[in-house]
């Protein structure tokens, strides 16, 4: 037999109706239909979804930590890009 | 973890006869989802990999979770005084009554999964049926477990179709499985004396009609995983009667030790 590694999978659970899905871990998987019921088990065993979603961690695009200053940082700075220089008023909750 | 309030008269509108029949047929429920669900907490720490370990341990909880709900509602179905704990552990093997299947070895993955997809395609379909009990109680209790034996029967079947379709080892391994375990399959589906005198009443599946959409589902997933369904075989029959193989001893042996060796312990 080939010592063949299941591939690794990214996990999102969707926590309720209304939320989006939140990135909570990983695990390997021989395929999609698998991937979704081992995250199933794995991270919704205390109620913590609705709905799960799985991608191919090959799939994920990242950026690279050493752009991280050329990216990040130039954001220091731009207090004005919060809109914290409006009143809000009361009757709004979900801010 | 009770599934439904205990009402003592609707129990004594029962005639005594079909309480005690009642009684035998929900301990023989008990008993097999207690066996089964004991033997997938051996794999716990054991699994091949870590997600299907904590697939087997989920899937023993649901099974230990609806025991307890019939192995009280047996100690008030036999009103002696009986507690859930007293018949899990102080009954010896000649009066458990599970089916032959459900107390075979874990052996490798592939026994595993056969084994359970097995139990999984007949608890399924039964608890389809039995939420329509005009018993109560049984009714309630399936329609708890039902979900949860949805979720088995998927995680059984999509395991039959990858292991049989998958690589030449696990398709050998699923083969062997099959030729070990197929044996005991037909006993869940052959009913009793006390499951024929129920069935007649009305309050318990007639296995009859569950026959038909098992054997759609099993031949949907043997033909997803390209495998021939075992034709001819001799079917072991006497678990729910009793007489069973000689591993239930040891299993018992180990989940009754710490009640027989210290009675009564509790923490």
């Amino acid at each position: 037999m080939t010592q063949s590694e299941w591939p690794l999978w990214e996990v999102f659970i969707r926590s309720k109706q209304g939320l989006d899905h939140k990135h909570v871990g990983s695990l390997h998987a021989a395929d999609a239909t698998m991937a979704i019921q081992n995250a199933r088990d794995v991270y919704t065993r205390r109620q913590e979804g609705i709905s799960i979603w799985v991608v191919e961690s090959t799939h994920v695009h990242a950026s690279n930590p050493d752009d991280a200053e050329a990216f990040f940082d130039p954001a220091n700075d731009k207090v004005y890009r919060h809109p914290t220089f409006y009143d809000v008023p009361d009757s709004i909750k979900h801010m | 973890m009770q599934v439904a309030p205990s009402d003592t008269s609707a129990l004594n509108a029962y005639p005594p006869e079909l309480r005690q029949l009642l009684f035998q047929y929900v301990l023989q429920l008990a008993d097999t989802s207690l066996i089964l669900g004991h033997r997938l907490s051996e794999w716990c720490g054991h699994g091949p990999v870590l997600e299907q370990d904590l697939a087997m341990a989920n899937i023993g909880l649901d099974l230990l979770g609806e025991t307890r709900s019939l192995y009280q509602y047996a100690a008030e179905l036999e009103g002696q005084g009986r507690t859930e704990d007293d018949l899990a552990f102080l009954r010896i093997a000649t009066q458990y009554r599970n089916p032959l299947l459900v107390e075979q070895p874990n052996g490798d993955f592939a026994d595993t999964i056969t084994r359970q997809f097995l139990f999984d395609n007949f608890h399924y379909h039964c608890l389809v049926q039995l939420r329509a009990s005009a018993d109560e109680r049984l009714a309630a209790i399936a329609e708890k477990a039902v979900k949860e034996a949805a979720y088995h029967l998927k995680w059984s079947s999509e395991w039959i179709i990858r292991l049989g379709d998958g690589t030449e080892e696990s398709r050998q391994r699923l083969d062997k499985a099959l030729a070990s375990l197929w044996r005991y399959s037909g006993e869940l589906t052959t009913p009793t004396a006390t499951e024929k005198a129920l069935q007649a009443t009305g309050l318990i599946p007639d296995y009859a009609a569950l026959l038909p959409k098992m054997e759609a589902h099993l031949a949907h997933v043997f033909e997803e995983a390209t495998l021939p369904v075992p034709q001819g075989v001799f079917m072991m029959t006497g678990g729910k009667e009793g007489r069973h193989t000689e591993h239930l001893g040891y299993i018992l042996a180990e989940l009754q030790y710490m009640q027989r060796t210290y009675p009564g312990l509790t923490w």
